[in-house]
Order: structure tokens, then C-alpha cells, then sequence
């Protein structure tokens, strides 16, 4: 089947089987390899992505119903001028990676939450991140990370 | 996955149409059914999306009465029914993560009738109607134990009707690894009698427990179903987060603090 | 205070980078031209005879380029064990086959059987299904105790038993420990189980492996934490490709916890194929099949006896462990029980006497190694329940039992092998408790009564062996390799260098500490320094990363080869100022002649290195590389007190972290922003352990928790803000960076905090529980309750209602 859609702002296409899942066109087809998988059973949320707006696992997502839609992934995520964007620039300030691998999906759906709610509280942070598994961190700078990047104080790191 | 044919009609017709093919199978979302077709456990000839579906989307509230298209997503029913059924609304806001929510619908939930879903639940104790492509089927009798339910070959579930209850709230204890509920109970009152729905501990699927719903009825008070002897763990699930003893005792615990907190 | 990004301070991850720009490079994300795909048929029974294996329909299928059996490996070896263990009798363990493919039997669920090689993923799938073994089942060995019973169903048919080994430590202690036990004023016991974990690093296994005819080379690219040991042992004992011939590249790894550091057969395969094919062959683990193949964690039975004397002083202490192997013998799992746990067993404290044995043992399940911790979670969690469990029975303040045992003379040589060099555990038991406030604690608990939940305070003291390991100690204990690590440090004619270590970072920062350790030796910028890890063509031989080993041992290679550039610079700049060389000083990057004002550049040495024009050729020779290979004295003794606050609903049984203090001594700090970092990822290992996670079989040796629908990973909504401390410093003697190491230790110390903290909520509340086995899921908890409810004014026997005892990890009966 032949799909249409935006990836990152721009028109791509694409020849797909019916079974193809999201995750496998972008970083097979188009070789946006930033997206990770790191489960199957659509939990830890490494392969989440902004589809239409909206975060989704497109590990769960057929290509085919990514048909016509606007598709935005960790790589087309920086600033215009190509410098992270705020919430790429809190995770690096604020310790929110280690081995990197989780941090993609991580970003992404940090990025949906503060579209939702811009100045969001611990718990609603940690209510919105709950689909997305962070094996390294233990959550506590990731935590950090989004508040940073919604402008609100943070304790320095390792000045605790 | 096995390989399959797709297709996304914009109409129920042309989805009842479309479903008639060998081993075809509905696809409303998608949260459950991709992990079950990855593991191939599910293997259609072909799926047919009713996401396309505009006439299946959406939520209305028409009286006392809500109505929600079947491909309605959970972060829809989260938003659209937070003034008018914040039970409802707190209900689909709190299912999986919100990337599931935004692929997730009620239409999908329903029709897979997991024993540890949410939506049943709520249903169920909101006195629910399920809206199909050819009739309305009440959710008492719509849900017919684990994974069953009323709907005959390509029947679709086009829509959900519930009644909002004077007073509601859904008190879900999640199992730690898949965040589904171990046990939870969606509690509702309405004018003229209560309704009190568990998902997650019984081995038939989501059931109303019927000595609460008496008790709550003639005293819509925590202390009735404290009251209460615990209902019989026997035929309940056991499994390595929990034994049916366990699940037992949490549809009294849960069914308390969902009264206390409606 | 430190210098800007010197050591000491927190200087940003420079790698963060392209993890956060999606430009990372990790294995999945290598796709070679012409590449063909691997899909592993594995077994579905836990034990069976392997009659046969039907390939045919299924190499018929569209894209099969070849289906793959025990049989296309006759000429290999099986995958080798880097460990010996011997036995209190003196005789060497029992050391099984681990074939590539199952041979004439298999032996855990996920055992493989066949590969598929096809042109497409979607192929190779389609077709592993079509693959028919013939496979006729045998009853498993799961529980350990049964496994090692007379007449139990065997394994491994050519060995004499189940049993592994059955080791002591130390043997000669053995009648004393059983005199002071039984002369002892007091003895607490306790049984336990240190459940079995899944490692989960988020990038689940990858291999690919690749083959140049011209030049008769296999490249592997694999998720490995130790790319050279990989090489050294699919090389030399599985695949006999010499080493010169064989290139390893673990690019960058999505974590590995300790599962990646073995070798795997996956790995093996795909070098193989690829040669066998002439084409590049990848595999790529799903997470259900990472379930079932990588190797798991913990899973041991331990009963432990404390002696105490009438003042409350610990006068010995004595275990019985049942280690589970699993099915075959991974790479290191042998020293995981023994070594790095038996030598731990003196824990903080001054127990004159300590005698531990551990009996290793097979049974039809995942192998098992290494996992964060490795052996010391599993001593610090018996020790410090067993010391919280004494100071219940006898009325006393379980931190004042503590303290009166606590070892406080260094450097100390515990009765268990090891000498500890420095610590300092009175000083992180006063932090701790300063960080918890727990002088606060009472009214939380009063504020917690009146919301009706039952508020706890549980403490625990850890004591680590890390930096591993002196190469020659480790050899006498049964090591198959030295544990050493190297660095190059080469510097470019312009003055910028690169470093190329033996160490592997997988998420832990070392190409921005280990910058920071050369940037400030030399006085220059890390943006000078390049780090180089991960692939056997581009450093020197390494040992990896694990065991908290990187810093320590591998960073002091970095200082060995740094000082050695520094010292030949050294030379070269007093050539340059005419002065003599031990007057010459480096400092910010200048060189200086002391008590002169001749000064030259880092630039103008290293130019005069490679362009040496003006050069003490007949001394030394141009250019400017070095490479050092450290090899520690000593272990490193990390230490420190951790302290867990919780809330137990005593309706449901489910436990609420309120809070997490760690107040460890880690020595010297490089960068405090990674060290935190580190420990917080430890917590939320251990708190997982203690709390959720638990990897289940079920009596047919079926895997019950096979995904994240059943394998409680911990969530975002499940850990509370940590509070974490490094200020109690006594740094090692014996490393030039006096450094011991962070990786670890918040895996190792917070189980039994946890646990201690849960129980002491339960007791607070009127219900006498003194053990339940982790993980302490609320359907344990609120049986326990039960349990002891039941037992209302009886004697109370260790509380394990039906939950505790049907939900163990696989072991006692």
C-alpha cells in the first residue's frame, strides 16, 4: 500500500504492507532511527512520537493509519536555528538521561504534557510520564527536567 | 504479525460491508489488538479501522443521558465529559498512559471486554446501552464474561449511551506491572437505586455486585458496605499479583472508598 | 573549590547530545548493505528430549536463505564460563555444555533450537514458524532443595546431580561459627529469598554480524558492556577466529544493569552466519524473547543465624544459600554467590566469626548472573534483615545495634578474605539520619495514624567490594581472565587528544568524566579530549565495564597513561627551555621552569613531538602516545546508610515510598552530578526489588512474568524525590584518584531499608510480621496481616500466608 504523510514538517511516501507498524517506517523507511522500541506489549514508551498533536506509542500504530497525518519525532524537535529545544536543553541540564535509549520517547511525551498543562505539579509530571519506562534515572531529574523546562525552580543538580 | 488487508471505510455501512470478508476483523484503536497481533495470537485476513468513521466519533450529552461514538478515544471522553460526568471523564483519564489514550476508544474497550478493563466497569454501573450497526443491547446483557460478549460476527459497536448518576466515582487498585486495575468497582447512584460494577477480579469478567448495590440503595453510606460480608473469593482470579481472596477483599475495599469518595 | 569542569564538579554530559537529538548510534540502529535477518526458534517446554528438528517446510518458505541447527555447529565450542568455583571437598564445580543450538535437549523455556535466516524480518518470522522440533517433554527442575534431592530428574544427563558446587567461606572457620552459635546468649535466624530479577536494560539485545572475504575478518556489533571480553571468548573458545581477526564495536548501549556483559549465544550465531553466508546477519531482540534469554538476576534461599552475647555484641554469623544457576553456567555466574557475596558477609560489622556456604545449583530456568550489585545485594539484604530482626527480639534500637558492631579501625581484615582500606560508617549513620530528619519521624507517624495509614522508618548499612579486581587474587579464586583495565591517551601534533579506554559507558558518562580527569591533569579544555570506547579496532584491550570498576580501575589507567604523556612532554619542554626536567612544571596547560618565568605551551610540546625539529631525539622518540594497563591492589570498600520512610494502607497492603535517603562514602567524587544520578537509578533498582519486581516460574518451569503485563517495572507514579549525599568521604589508598566507585550501590543498599521500613510500619501498627519475602507486592502485605492476625497472642512464625510462599521466586518448597 502506498502512504502519504508529514514527518517533521516534511511530505514523505512510502510503500507499506498492511502489517507495517509505525516505528518500522520511520526508523526503517525513512531512517529516522531516534525512535527506539524497547518493548512489545506497548508499555515502556520509547518509540512514543507526536501523531496529529497527540503523543502515541508508534510501536501500537499501523503505518497505514498514519495515512495523511502530521508526524513529529525526536528529530525534528529542535529549535529553528538547530539548538535543542527547551525541553532538550532541561534534560541535559538537569541530569534527565543516562544511557540515552528511553530518553527520545521521554522527550516527546514530556513535550505533549506541557502543551496540555504548562506549568504541571510533580504528580501530575509523574501521572503523564507513568507510560514511559526509564530503566537508568529512577525519574528524579527527568522529574527535574520537565519542571525546568516549564520555567519553574528547580533545585540546582548536585547542589542538593 | 501476519500480513493483512486494510481497510479504513468512512461510513458503518461501508464498515459492515467491508467486515463480511473471511476472518476480517474490527480495529478501533488498536491498543489491545497491535500486542495481540504482534505476538500473533490474532491473525486476520484482514483489519478494518473504524477510525475514519466521523458518524462513530465523538461525545453528546442529550438530558440526562450521555452518548459517546465507539471510535471515541479515551483522551476525548477525558476531556468532553469533565463538567457533565467527571467520574466518566476521571475514569478514561486514568486508563494506560496518555499515548493509549489518544489511540484508545470505548467502542474498542467494550467490544474486547477485558476482565480487567475499565470501561466495562464504568458502563455497566452507568446503567449503559451499547449502540451497534443493528440494535441496542443494555450492558446487563451486553457483557457475557471474559473476553465475551453479545456481538454476533461483523456486528460493530457504533456507540455507547450511559446515564449520568446523580453521584459517581471509579476506585481502581492497578496491578504494578500492566497498571490494569488488580480489582476496581465504579460505584454510581442514582435517584432511584445504586449501581456498583467490579472489573479486574472476576474470573467471568466484569460483574455488579448486587448485595452492595441493595445495601448502597437503601443507605448510600461507606458503613453499609463495611457492613457487608466480603463477596466469595472462590470463583475470582488468582494469579502472581494477587489470589482471589485477596481480589475478594479488595472489591469491599474499593467499593467503600469509591462510596465514600462519589 | 574545583576548577570549572575539573573533578570535582558537574560539568554537562557532552554525550547528552545526540542521545537528545535522536543522532545516538546504537546497534538496531546499524544496518548493513545486503543484510539478511535472524529469528531464533526457542523452546516452549522447560525440559525435553530434542528428538528431532523438521527445517524443511520452513527453508522452503519465500525469502529463507538458510535454517540453522545444533548440527552446522559441530566444529565450535559451546559458550564458555569465565569462572571456577571449587568446592569445600576440593573438587572443581560441575561444568556443563552450553551449546550455541540446543543439543539433544532443552533446557529452559527459551532455550534455542533453530535459526532462521531470512531476506526480511517479516520472512525469517513467518518462517521460525514452520520450523517443527520434535521435542518430548521431561518433568522440570525448578525448586532448588528438590533439585539437589536424592533421585531428582537431571539437567544435564552427564552430570552426577544438580549441584554445581558446594562452597565455603571460610572453611576453616566452620567449627568455631558452629561453637559460637551454639554458646551464643542469643541467636536471631531468619530464612529468605532474594527473588529473581529481569535486568531490563531499555534497549533490549542486538547483534550483527558481518564478514570481509577479502580480508578474512568478522566484525560483531553488539549491545555488550565489555566488547574485548566478547572477543576474547567467542574468538578463542566458540567460534576459533583469531583475535586478529575479529573485531567487536559496541556502540553506544541502551544500559545494561550487568546482562550485557556475558556472552550470548545470539552474538556467536550471528558472527557465524555471517561467514557462513557471506553476508552481513542481524538479530534483534524482542522484549518477550529478552524474558526468556537475557540472563536474569539474584534468586537465592538463604537461611541466616546471628550470634549475639549478652551485651549485645555479634560474636558470629553463619549461612546457608542456595544460588540458582539456571540452566547452563553464564559467564560469570559462578562467582557471583561465592566471591562476591561470601566476602561480603561481614558487612560493617566487627563479627569476629563468619562462616558462609552456598550451593549452586541447576535447574530448567534462565541462566543466571550478574545483576547490578551482583552477589552484595544479595549479603547486604540477609545481613541487614537479619540485624533488624535481632533488634526486635531483643528490644533494642535497631541503629544503636548497629553502631555498637560497626567496624570503626581501618584499615580492617574482616574474617571473610577481604581487608576493607578505609570507611567511615558512624559518620553516615549520623547523615543519614540528619537528611531523613529522623528526629521528626514520631509526628510524621502520629500525622499518618490519624489518615489512617501506618507510617514506617526502616535503615540499612551497606559495605561493597568494587573496583574489580586485583588480577592475581582473582586468578587464585578462579578467574579465567585478569581484571585490569588500559588506556591510551594519544595526542594529536595540535594538542588535542583522544583517550581510548578499555571501559564501556552505557549510560554511566565517562566521556565526560573521564574528560574531565585529562582536562584537568593537563590543564586544557574537554572540548580537546575525545573519548573513545566501544570497539576492539580503536583501544587497547579492556575488561569493561561492571562492578563499579569504571572510575576506579579503568580511570586510574586514564591517570597512569595521562602521567605518562605528561612526564615525556615533561622532558620535551625542558629540551625547549633549555631547563632541566625536574624543574618543569604543567599548569593550565603551560609548562614552566620553576622559580623562572620561561614558560611554553601544551601546543608548542605536542608540536615539537610530531614536527621535532628542535627535539631530544638520541633520549626519547617523536610523538606523543601512551598507553597504561592498571591493575588495582585492592577491591574498593564503598559504604554508606540508607534510610526509607513508608506508608502502608492496612486495607489493601500497598506500600507508599514517601521517602529515599542515601548518605554514601564513595571517596572522592569526579562529578557529583553523574555520582547522584547513578545512586538515584540504583534506588529505583532496589526499591523495584523490594516492592514490584519478581521474575516467576511457575512448578512446570513455565515463565509467568514474561513481559511488562506481568514484571512490574517501577513507573514515574511509583518513586518518590531522593535524597542523596556523598559528603562522608574517606578516599581509597590505593588508587591515584582515590576513587571506589557509585554504580551499584543504590541497588545493593535499598532493599533491606525497604523492607526494614515496611515491617517496622507493620509492628508500629500492631501487627507482628517479622519477614515477608520480597517483593512486598500488597497482596503479600496485606496476607501477612492477615497471617499474623490469625496468629493473634500465638507464637509468630515468619508471616507467609499462601501469597508469600506460592509467589517465590523459583527455590523452597
Amino acid at each position: 500500500m502506498k502512504i502519504e504523510m508529514h514527518v517533521n514538517g516534511r511530505p514523505v511516501s512510502g510503500e507499506v504492507e498492511g502489517r507495517t507498524l509505525l516505528v518500522d517506517f520511520i526508523r526503517h523507511d525513512l531512517r529516522l532511527t531516534g525512535t527506539h522500541v524497547g518493548c512489545d506489549t506497548t508499555q515502556c514508551g520509547a518509540c512514543t512520537i507526536h501523531m496529529d498533536g497527540a503523543p502515541v506509542k508508534s510501536c501500537s500504530v499501523l503505518a497505514v493509519e498514519a495515512q495523511g497525518a502530521q508526524i513529529t519525532t525526536i528529530e525534528g524537535m529542535a529549535n529553528a536555528d538547530g539548538s535543542m529545544s527547551a525541553m532538550q536543553q532541561a534534560f541535559q541540564d538537569c541530569h534527565g538521561l543516562q544511557c540515552g535509549y528511553c530518553t527520545p520517547g521521554m522527550v516527546m511525551a514530556a513535550t505533549a504534557l506541557l502543551k496540555e498543562t504548562p506549568k504541571p505539579s510533580e504528580a501530575e509530571i509523574r501521572h503523564y510520564l507513568e507510560g514511559n519506562i526509564c530503566r537508568c534515572t529512577g525519574y528524579h531529574n527527568i522529574v527535574k527536567a520537565v519542571q525546568s523546562a516549564s520555567g519553574q525552580d528547580v533545585t540546582p543538580v548536585a547542589a542538593e | 504479525m501476519y500480513d493483512f488487508d486494510y481497510d479504513r471505510p468512512g461510513t458503518i455501512q461501508d464498515a459492515v460491508a467491508s467486515l463480511k470478508a473471511e476472518e476480517a476483523i474490527a480495529f478501533s484503536g488498536g491498543q489491545t489488538l497491535m500486542p495481540t497481533m504482534k505476538q500473533r495470537l490474532a491473525m486476520p485476513s484482514k483489519v478494518v479501522s473504524l477510525m475514519g468513521i466521523e458518524e462513530m466519533k465523538g461525545v453528546r450529552l442529550e438530558g440526562s443521558e450521555v452518548w459517546i461514538g465507539g471510535a471515541t478515544t479515551h483522551a476525548t471522553v477525558q476531556r468532553e465529559l469533565a463538567e457533565s460526568y467527571p467520574a466518566m471523564a476521571s475514569l478514561a483519564g486514568r486508563i494506560g498512559d496518555p499515548s493509549v489514550r489518544s489511540r484508545g476508544t470505548i467502542g474498542g474497550s467494550v467490544a474486547n471486554n477485558d476482565p480487567s478493563a475499565c470501561y466495562p466497569a464504568g458502563t455497566l454501573a452507568s446503567r449503559g446501552v451499547i449502540v451497534t450497526d443493528r440494535r441496542e443491547v443494555p450492558a446487563d446483557e451486553f457483557f457475557q464474561g471474559m473476553f465475551m460478549t453479545a456481538l454476533e460476527e461483523g456486528e460493530i459497536v457504533t456507540a455507547v449511551k450511559m446515564q449520568v448518576p446523580e453521584r459517581a466515582h471509579y476506585a481502581k487498585f492497578i496491578q504494578p506491572a500492566s497498571r490494569f486495575p488488580l480489582t476496581a468497582v465504579f460505584v454510581a447512584k442514582f435517584a432511584d437505586g445504586v449501581r456498583v460494577a467490579v472489573t479486574g477480579a472476576s474470573e467471568m469478567g466484569v460483574f455488579r455486585w448486587h448485595e452492595a448495590e441493595e445495601a448502597l440503595s437503601s443507605s448510600f453510606d461507606a458503613g453499609a458496605v463495611e457492613a457487608l460480608a466480603t463477596p466469595d473469593g472462590t470463583d475470582m482470579i488468582s494469579d502472581l499479583h494477587g489470589s482471589g481472596a485477596y481480589r475478594a477483599h479488595l472489591v469491599k475495599v474499593m467499593t467503600k472508598r469509591a462510596v465514600a469518595a462519589a | 573549590m574545583p576548577k570549572d569542569g575539573g573533578i570535582g564538579t558537574s560539568p554537562k554530559r557532552r554525550e547528552d547530545i545526540r542521545f537528545l537529538s535522536g543522532t545516538g548510534r546504537y546497534t538496531d540502529d546499524i544496518n548493513l548493505h545486503g543484510q539478511a535477518h535472524a529469528v531464533f526458534v526457542r523452546s516452549d517446554v522447560a525440559h525435553g528430549r530434542l528428538n528431532g528438528i523438521d527445517t524443511e517446510a520452513a527453508a522452503a518458505m519465500p525469502g529463507v536463505i538458510r535454517v540453522f541447527t545444533a548440527r552446522d555447529f559441530e566444529g565450535c565450542g559451546g559458550v564458555p564460563c569465565g569462572w571456577q568455583i571449587t568446592s569445600r571437598d576440593g573438587s572443581v564445580m560441575q561444568e556443563p555444555k552450553h551449546p550455541i543450538l540446543a543439543e539433544g535437549k532443552v533446557r529452559h523455556v527459551g532455550d534455542p533450537i533453530a535459526v532462521v535466516v531470512a531476506e526480511t524480518l517479516a520472512q525469517a518470522r513467518d518462517a521460525a514458524e514452520a520450523v517443527m522440533p520434535d521435542i518430548e517433554e521431561l518433568p522440570a527442575v525448578v525448586d532448588m532443595k528438590a533439585a539437589v534431592a536424592e533421585g531428582s530428574e537431571k539437567v544435564h544427563d552427564d552430570l552426577t546431580s544438580n549441584l554445581c558446587y558446594d562452597w565455603g567461606l571460610v572453611e576453616d572457620n566452620r567449627e568455631a561459627v558452629d561453637r559460637a552459635i551454639k554458646d551464643a546468649a542469643h541467636v536471631t535466624t531468619l530464612e529468605l529469598v532474594n527473588n529473581r530479577m529481569v535486568a531490563n536494560p531499555m534497549e533490549p539485545r542486538v547483534a550483527v554480524g558481518d564478514y570481509a572475504a577479502h580480508s578474512d575478518e568478522s566484525t560483531l556489533y553488539t549491545t555488550s558492556q565489555n566488547p574485548h571480553v566478547i572477543r576474547l571468548l567467542m574468538g578463542a573458545f566458540v567460534l576459533n577466529i583469531p583475535e586478529h581477526k575479529l573485531r567487536v564495536v559496541a556502540p553506544d548501549v541502551g544500559g545494561g544493569f550487568g546482562t550485557k556483559i556475558f556472552h550470548y549465544a545470539e552474538e556467536a550465531f550471528c558472527t557465524f552466519a555471517a561467514r557462513a553466508l557471506k553476508r552481513p546477519v542481524k538479530w534483534t531482540s524482542t522484549r518477550s524473547e529478552a524474558f526468556m534469554s537475557d540472563a536474569h538476576g539474584r534468586d537465592h534461599v538463604t537461611k541466616i543465624e546471628l550470634a549475639l552475647d549478652a551485651e549485645n555484641n555479634f560474636t558470629a554469623l553463619r549461612t546457608e544459600t542456595y544460588a540458582n544457576m539456571g540452566a547452563y553456567l553464564s559467564t560469570f555466574a559462578p562467582s557471583v554467590p561465592t566471591w562476591l557475596h561470601g566476602t561480603l558477609m561481614a558487612g560493617n560489622y566487627k563479627t569476629p566469626l563468619v562462616y558462609v556456604n552456598v550451593k549452586a545449583v541447576f535447574t530448567n530456568t534462565v541462566p543466571v548472573d550478574a545483576y547490578r550489585g551482583a552477589g552484595r545485594p544479595e549479603a547486604t539484604y540477609q545481613l541487614e534483615r537479619i540485624v533488624d530482626k535481632a533488634a526486635r527480639e531483643l528490644g533494642v534500637s535497631p541503629i544503636e545495634l548497629r553502631r555498637q558492631n560497626f567496624i570503626t579501625e581501618f584499615p580492617y581484615q574482616t574474617p571473610v578474605a577481604v581487608e576493607y582500606d578505609t570507611g567511615d560508617y558512624h559518620a553516615t549513620m549520623d547523615k543519614l539520619l540528619e537528611i531523613t530528619d529522623h528526629a521528626g519521624f514520631e509526628a510524621r507517624a502520629e500525622e499518618s495514624k490519624r489518615n489512617g495509614k501506618l507510617r514506617g522508618f526502616g535503615i540499612a548499612h551497606y559495605i561493597e567490594a568494587c573496583g574489580i579486581a586485583p588480577s592475581n587474587l582473582v586468578g587464585q579464586l578462579g578467574a579465567r581472565a585478569g581484571l585490569y583495565e588500559s588506556a591510551t591517551v594519544r595526542v594529536n601534533a595540535t594538542g588535542s587528544l583522544s583517550v581510548m579506554t578499555g571501559s564501556h559507558s552505557h549510560g554511566q558518562g565517562h566521556e565526560t568524566t573521564f574528560a574531565q580527569v585529562v582536562a584537568e591533569m593537563i590543564g586544557i579544555d574537554a572540548d580537546q579530549i575525545d573519548i573513545v570506547h566501544g570497539d576492539t579496532a580503536r583501544t587497547p584491550m579492556g575488561m569493561g565495564t561492571y562492578g563499579s570498576r569504571s572510575i576506579a580501575v579503568g580511570g586510574s589507567a586514564v591517570v597512569r597513561a595521562a602521567e605518562k604523556v605528561i612526564n615525556k612532554a615533561k622532558k620535551i619542554a625542558a629540551h625547549l627551555m633549555e631547563a632541566s626536567e625536574g624543574d618543569i612544571e604543567l599548569k593550565d596547560g603551560q609548562f614552566t621552569v620553576a622559580g623562572t618565568d620561561k614558560s611554553v605551551a601544551w601546543g608548542d610540546v605536542t608540536l615539537a613531538a610530531y614536527v621535532p625539529h628542535n627535539y631530544p631525539l638520541e633520549e626519547i622518540e617523536p610523538g606523543l602516545e601512551e598507553t597504561a594497563f592498571y591493575d588495582p591492589a585492592n577491591f574498593t570498600y564503598p559504604s554508606g546508610g540508607y534510610g526509607c520512610e513508608v506508608e502502608v494502607d492496612p486495607e489493601t497492603g500497598h506500600v507508599e515510598v514517601l521517602g529515599f535517603a542515601a548518605a554514601d562514602d564513595f571517596g572522592n567524587v569526579v562529578n557529583p552530578m553523574i555520582v547522584e544520578g547513578q545512586v538515584h537509578g540504583g534506588l529505583a533498582q532496589g526499591i523495584g526489588q523490594a516492592l514490584w519486581e519478581n521474575c516467576v516460574y511457575d512448578a512446570d518451569g513455565q515463565l509467568l512474568s514474561a513481559s511488562y503485563m506481568d514484571y512490574a517495572m517501577p513507573r514515574s507514579t511509583d518513586l518518590p524525590m531522593f535524597k542523596v549525599d556523598h559528603s562522608c568521604v574517606t578516599p581509597c589508598t590505593h588508587n591515584p584518584l582515590g576513587v571506589k566507585g557509585c554504580g551499584e550501590a543504590g541497588a545493593i543498599g535499598s532493599p533491606p531499608a525497604v523492607v526494614n521500613a515496611v515491617l517496622d510500619a507493620l509492628n508500629r501498627g500492631g501487627h507482628a510480621v517479622d519477614h515477608i519475602d520480597m517483593p512486598l507486592s500488597p497482596a503479600r502485605v496485606w496476607a501477612a496481616m492477615e497471617a499474623a492476625r490469625a496468629n493473634m497472642g500465638a507464637a509468630q512464625p515468619a508471616a507467609r500466608a499462601q501469597e508469600t510462599a506460592g509467589g517465590r521466586s523459583v527455590g523452597t518448597p
